[in-house]
C-alpha cells in the first residue's frame, strides 16, 4: 500500500447562518491521494468542489469554519499547523493554480521576475543558478522561446501561455500536489485541449500529484485517474474514472452523465423544412467597430480589416442556426448586429418581406424592434436588480403592445406560464431566484415581443449541466408553439448540435463552413471546422481528442490568416467569394481544387463515410493555391 | 424603508450619527418654546458671565444666553442648507444620470464645462456671487446648490455610466425603449441609493461653507443668532470667556459629525461604498 500524499477524514466545513445556524458547505468529506495521481473533482455550482481542494492546502473562503475533521497533506494536519507553517507549505510543497491566471500574475512584474521571485522563497540558488532555472522551468512547460517569455508580462501572452506561466511558478517550488480549479474553464477548446495534454504529461514526467476540479465532464475524463462526484457538500460517489463514467453507480450521477450534450449524438430535430418562409437573410456583411477619426483621415491611413467581413446566412421560419467559433471571432458581433446594437459597415441584414435591418436600434421602427429580440448570456447581469419579475415582463408588453395594468399582469403571468415558473414570481426580484430561473425569465421576456427572429447569446454558458438542459428544452418547445426562427451563439458545439438546423462555424470574423449541422458535424471539410470539432473532449475516458494530429498542429502553427489572405488575393482575382458549394446548402469557404469538391459532393451523398475517411492532408492544401 | 432605518441603527455609528442629527433638527424646530431667555435680548447687567445655573453655557459680550442662542444659532443654517442639498442633488443628480446614460460627445463635451467649474476656488466665487446678489438666504441657497451639484453631479456621472454598461440597459435598449424610459426605469432606481448617500454628505459640507460664510460675515447678518457669527463674534476673548466660541463650535461639530456618520451608516446599509460611491 502507497502512503497517501493528500488524506481528507471526515472534513465538515460551513458558516454560521443569520441565528446562529450552523450550515454546512462540506458534510463528511474523506478522500485520499497518493503521489504522482490524479484525482478529478465534478459537481454543479454550489456542490462544495472548490472548497474541498482549498481546505487541502489548509484554507477556507472568508465566512467558513472548520466543523470537524482533518486534511493532512504530506504527514501534516494542514489545519492544526501554525499561519507560518501552512505558509511555507503552500507555494512550495502544495500549489494552486486558480482559473483566471492572468489575474492571478502581478501585472506590473515579468514572467522571469515573478518566478524568480518564487525560486528565491523556496530554495536557496545563486542569481545565475535561479535565471537559468527560470528558462528550464519555462521550458519544461513548453513555452516557446523561454528567454523571451521570461522577460514578457503578462498580458503580452495569450490565455493559454498565461496558465502555463502559472504552472511553471508552482513548479518553482518543486510542488509534490497541485491544485487546479476549473484552469480551462475561460479559454477557448483548442487551446484547452492542449493545455490538458501538457497537464497529462506534466503529471507523468514529474510524478506531481494533481487535484482537478472542473463542472466539465469532458475534461476529467481527459486528465483523471479517479474522480470524485460532489454533490450539496457531499460525496456521491467516487472510483476510477473509467469506471464512473462507463457504469455510473449513484443516481445523479447517472443524471448528470445523461444531462451532458454529446457531440456525436444525432440531432433530434424535426426534418428542415424545405418550402418554410425565409425570415432572416444576411449579405455580404461587414461590421466594423473602428471608426477612423479625423487624423486618420487627414493620414489617409488605410483602413483597418472588419472585425466581421463577407458574412452572408440565411434562415426560414421555425429553423435555427448556430454560430460557432472561438473568443473573436465575431460570432456576437454578428448577433449584435441583427439586434441593431452596433451598425453594419458593409452588405444587408434583412428580415422576411425585405424588411432591412441595417439601420441601428434608435432608427428601426416599433414593428421591426418587436420581430428581433435577444436574449443574454448573463441572465443575472441583463434583469434589473431593482425591477420585480412583473415590471421585467410587462416592460415589452407595455412598449409593443401598449398593454397595462391587469391586462399587461395577466400576460405577464402566461409568459411565466409558458416558462414554467408560477405566477407567485410576478412579485419577486431577480436576486430572489436561481440563475436557471433567471435566464427562464429572460427567454419570457424575449417571447413577451412574439418575436419571429430571437437571438441566443450563448445563453447556457453559465448554467449548469442539468439546468441547461431544462433551457434548451424549453427553447425548443417555445420555437415549435411560437415558429421563431433562433439565432444560437455558442463556443459549444455539442450544444449547437442538439439545438440547431443550421450551423455556421467562424474564424477571426468570417465564415470557414456553413450547412445543415447533420452534414457538417458528420462531414466537416474546412480544416478549422476539423480543428475545432476534433478539440472538444467527451465524457468518455478512451476518447482521444484530434488536436494531437500533426497535420492540424501545423495548421494551427501556420495560422489562419494566412488562409484568408490568400482567399483575398484570391477574391481579388476571381471578383467573387471564394466558395464551394457540396450541395444541399454546405458551403465551405477554402481554397480548394474542384476535384477535392467534387469528392466532397459525392461524399456528402453518402452519410456512411462518416468523418474519418475525410482526408486528413486535405489540411495540406491550405497554402497550396487554387486551381 | 423600515428595514433600512433599522440597518442603520443595528449600527453604533448609526444610531450615534441619526440621534445627533435628529436632536439638531428638533432643536431648531422646537428652539423658541425651549430657550429659556430671548436669544437677541441683551442685558448689559450680565456680561460674559461664567456658565452657571441661571446661564447654562455663560453669557456673551453683549450680555445674551449663549446656551438660547446656539439653540437658535442652527436653525438658519439648518434651513438654507437643507434646501440647497436638496436642489444640489435633484439637479446634480439629474443631469449625471442624463450625461451617464448618453455618454458619447454630449458627455465628453458636459464634462469638461464640468471640470472648469471643480478647478474653480469655489469660496471666492461664492463671496463674489454674494457680494453682488446680497447675502440673504435667496442668493446663498441657489448659489450653493448649483456648486455642490456639480460636484453631486460628477459623481452620479460615473455611477450611471456604470449601470448604463450593464446588460439589462442594454436589453432596454434593443428592445428599442426611447432614452427617457431608459433613464426613468431602468438608470435611475440604481442610483438611487448613491443619491441619497450624495445628498447626505454634500449637505454637511455645505453646513460648514454656510459657517464659515457666516463668519467671514457673508452668511447670516447680525444679530441673528448663527453658529459661525457667534464664532466670529466671540473669537477675540477665546482666552477669557471660552464658552463663546466654544459652544457655537462644539454644536456645529456634532451635527456634522452626526450627518456624515448617517450618511455612512446609510451607505453601508444599501451596500455602497462611500470610498469608490459605486455600488459593490
Amino acid at each position: 500500500m502507497t502512503k497517501s500524499l493528500i488524506n481528507i477524514e471526515d472534513l465538515s466545513v460551513g458558516f454560521i447562518a443569520k441565528g446562529g445556524l450552523p450550515t454546512p458547505v462540506l458534510r463528511q468529506v474523506s478522500l485520499e491521494l497518493v503521489a504522482g495521481e490524479t484525482l478529478g473533482i465534478v459537481g454543479e455550482s454550489g456542490s462544495g468542489k472548490s472548497t474541498v481542494a482549498l481546505a487541502m492546502m489548509g484554507y477556507l473562503k472568508p465566512g467558513l469554519s472548520l466543523f470537524g475533521g482533518r486534511a493532512v497533506f504530506d504527514g501534516n494536519d494542514m489545519f492544526a499547523l501554525s499561519e507560518k507553517k501552512r505558509a511555507k507549505l503552500r507555494g512550495s510543497s502544495i500549489a494552486l493554480i486558480p482559473q483566471n491566471a492572468g489575474q492571478a500574475l502581478t501585472p506590473t512584474l515579468t514572467i522571469g521576475d515573478q518566478i524568480d521571485e518564487a525560486l528565491q522563497l523556496h530554495t536557496d540558488l545563486s542569481g545565475a543558478e535561479r535565471a537559468a532555472k527560470v528558462v528550464e522551468l519555462l521550458n519544461r512547460v513548453r513555452l516557446p522561446e523561454p528567454a523571451e517569455i521570461a522577460k514578457r508580462y503578462p498580458h503580452e501572452l495569450s490565455g493559454g501561455q498565461q496558465q502555463r506561466a502559472a504552472v511553471a511558478m508552482a513548479l518553482a517550488g518543486n510542488a509534490k500536489a497541485l491544485l487546479l480549479d476549473e484552469p480551462t474553464t475561460g479559454l477557448d477548446v483548442t487551446t484547452q485541449a492542449h493545455i490538458l495534454e501538457f497537464l497529462r504529461e506534466l503529471a507523468r514526467e514529474m510524478g506531481v500529484a494533481m487535484v482537478y476540479v472542473s463542472h466539465d465532464m469532458g475534461v476529467i475524463a481527459r486528465v483523471a485517474d479517479r474522480v470524485a462526484v460532489m454533490y450539496s457538500g457531499e460525496i456521491v460517489e467516487e472510483g476510477p474514472t473509467r469506471r464512473v463514467l462507463r457504469e455510473p453507480r449513484h443516481e445523479y450521477t447517472k443524471n448528470l452523465l445523461a444531462a451532458i450534450p454529446r457531440l456525436d449524438a444525432p440531432n433530434k430535430r424535426p426534418n428542415l423544412r424545405p418550402d418554410a418562409q425565409q425570415t432572416l437573410k444576411l449579405d455580404d456583411v461587414a461590421i466594423s467597430y473602428h471608426k477612423p477619426g479625423l487624423l486618420d483621415r487627414l493620414l489617409r491611413r488605410p483602413a483597418k480589416r472588419p472585425n466581421v467581413e463577407h458574412v452572408s446566412l440565411g434562415l426560414k421560419r421555425g429553423q435555427t442556426i448556430g454560430l460557432v467559433g472561438e473568443s473573436g471571432s465575431g460570432k456576437s458581433t454578428i448577433l449584435r448586429a441583427i439586434a441593431g446594437l452596433v451598425e453594419a459597415q458593409g452588405g444587408e441584414i434583412a428580415l422576411a418581406g425585405d424588411q432591412a435591418l441595417t439601420a441601428p436600434v434608435g432608427r428601426r421602427d416599433r414593428e421591426t424592434l418587436r420581430r428581433v429580440q435577444m436574449i443574454f448570456q448573463n441572465a443575472d447581469a441583463s434583469l434589473n436588480p431593482r425591477q420585480t419579475i412583473g415590471e421585467i415582463l410587462e416592460a415589452p408588453l407595455r412598449l409593443y403592445y401598449g398593454k397595462k395594468g391587469k391586462q399587461a399582469e395577466g400576460k405577464a403571468a402566461e409568459l411565466l406560464g409558458a416558462v414554467r415558473l408560477p405566477a407567485e414570481y410576478l412579485r419577486r426580484f431577480p436576486s430572489q431566484l436561481s440563475g436557471g430561473e433567471k435566464q427562464r425569465v429572460g427567454i419570457a421576456r424575449a417571447f413577451a415581443a412574439n418575436p419571429e427572429v430571437t437571438l441566443c447569446d450563448e445563453i447556457t454558458s453559465a448554467l449548469d449541466v442539468s439546468v441547461q438542459a431544462t433551457a434548451l428544452e424549453l427553447l425548443s418547445r417555445l420555437q415549435q408553439e411560437n415558429g421563431s426562427s433562433y439565432v444560437f451563439v455558442s463556443h459549444d458545439l455539442a450544444v449547437v448540435r442538439a439545438v440547431s438546423d443550421w450551423v455556421a462555424v467562424l474564424y477571426q470574423g468570417r465564415l470557414c463552413e456553413v450547412g445543415p449541422v447533420e452534414k457538417v458535424y458528420a462531414n466537416p471539410f474546412h480544416p478549422y471546422t476539423r480543428l475545432l470539432m476534433g478539440a472538444v473532449l467527451r465524457p468518455d475516458p478512451d476518447a482521444v481528442p484530434e488536436i494531437l494530429n500533426e497535420v492540424d498542429l501545423k495548421v494551427q502553427e501556420c495560422g489562419y490568416s494566412k488562409l484568408w489572405a490568400e482567399i483575398d488575393m484570391e477574391r481579388t482575382k476571381s471578383k467573387q467569394p471564394l466558395q464551394h458549394d457540396l450541395g444541399d446548402g454546405h458551403v465551405v469557404y477554402f481554397n480548394m481544387s474542384p476535384e477535392s469538391v467534387a469528392q466532397m459532393r459525392v461524399k456528402g451523398r453518402d452519410p456512411a463515410a462518416g468523418s474519418n475517411s475525410v482526408p486528413r492532408s486535405s489540411a495540406d492544401r491550405v497554402l497550396e493555391p487554387a486551381e | 424603508m423600515m428595514n433600512l432605518l433599522q440597518t442603520v441603527i443595528s449600527r453604533p455609528s448609526g444610531a450615534l450619527g441619526l440621534g445627533l442629527t435628529l436632536f439638531h433638527v428638533l432643536m431648531a424646530l422646537f428652539a423658541p418654546w425651549i430657550a429659556p431667555y430671548d436669544p437677541t435680548m441683551q442685558n448689559a447687567d450680565a456680561i460674559l458671565l461664567a456658565p452657571s445655573f441661571e446661564h447654562w453655557m455663560g453669557t456673551d459680550t453683549l450680555g445674551r444666553d449663549v446656551f438660547s442662542r446656539v439653540l437658535h444659532g442652527g436653525r438658519l443654517a439648518i434651513a438654507v442648507t437643507f434646501s440647497a442639498a436638496v436642489i444640489a442633488t435633484l439637479w446634480g443628480g439629474f443631469a449625471g444620470i442624463f450625461f451617464g446614460t448618453v455618454g458619447g460627445r454630449v458627455d465628453e463635451f458636459s464634462m469638461r464645462i464640468v471640470d472648469a467649474f471643480l478647478s474653480m476656488p469655489w469660496l471666492l466665487f461664492l463671496l463674489l456671487i454674494i457680494s453682488i446678489g446680497g447675502a440673504g438666504p435667496v442668493t446663498i441657497i441657489p448659489t450653493l446648490g448649483f456648486f455642490y451639484g456639480v460636484a453631486i453631479l460628477r459623481v452620479v456621472r460615473g455611477a450611471a455610466m456604470q449601470v448604463a454598461a450593464r446588460d439589462f440597459v442594454t436589453a432596454a435598449k434593443a428592445r428599442g425603449e426611447r432614452l427617457w424610459p431608459v433613464i426613468a426605469r431602468e438608470v435611475f432606481p440604481n442610483l438611487s441609493d448613491i443619491l441619497l448617500v450624495e445628498g447626505a454628505m454634500r449637505w454637511s459640507w455645505m453646513l460648514l461653507a454656510f459657517s464659515s460664510l457666516s463668519f467671514l460675515g457673508f452668511g447670516a447678518t447680525p444679530p441673528t443668532p448663527d453658529w459661525g457669527l457667534m464664532v466670529a463674534q466671540e473669537r477675540g476673548l477665546l482666552s477669557t470667556a471660552p464658552w463663546g466660541v466654544f459652544w457655537p463650535c462644539f454644536a456645529l461639530s456634532s451635527l456634522i459629525i452626526g450627518i456624515n456618520l448617517l450618511a455612512d451608516a446609510i451607505g453601508k446599509a444599501l451596500g455602497l461604498d462611500r470610498a469608490t460611491a459605486i455600488a459593490v
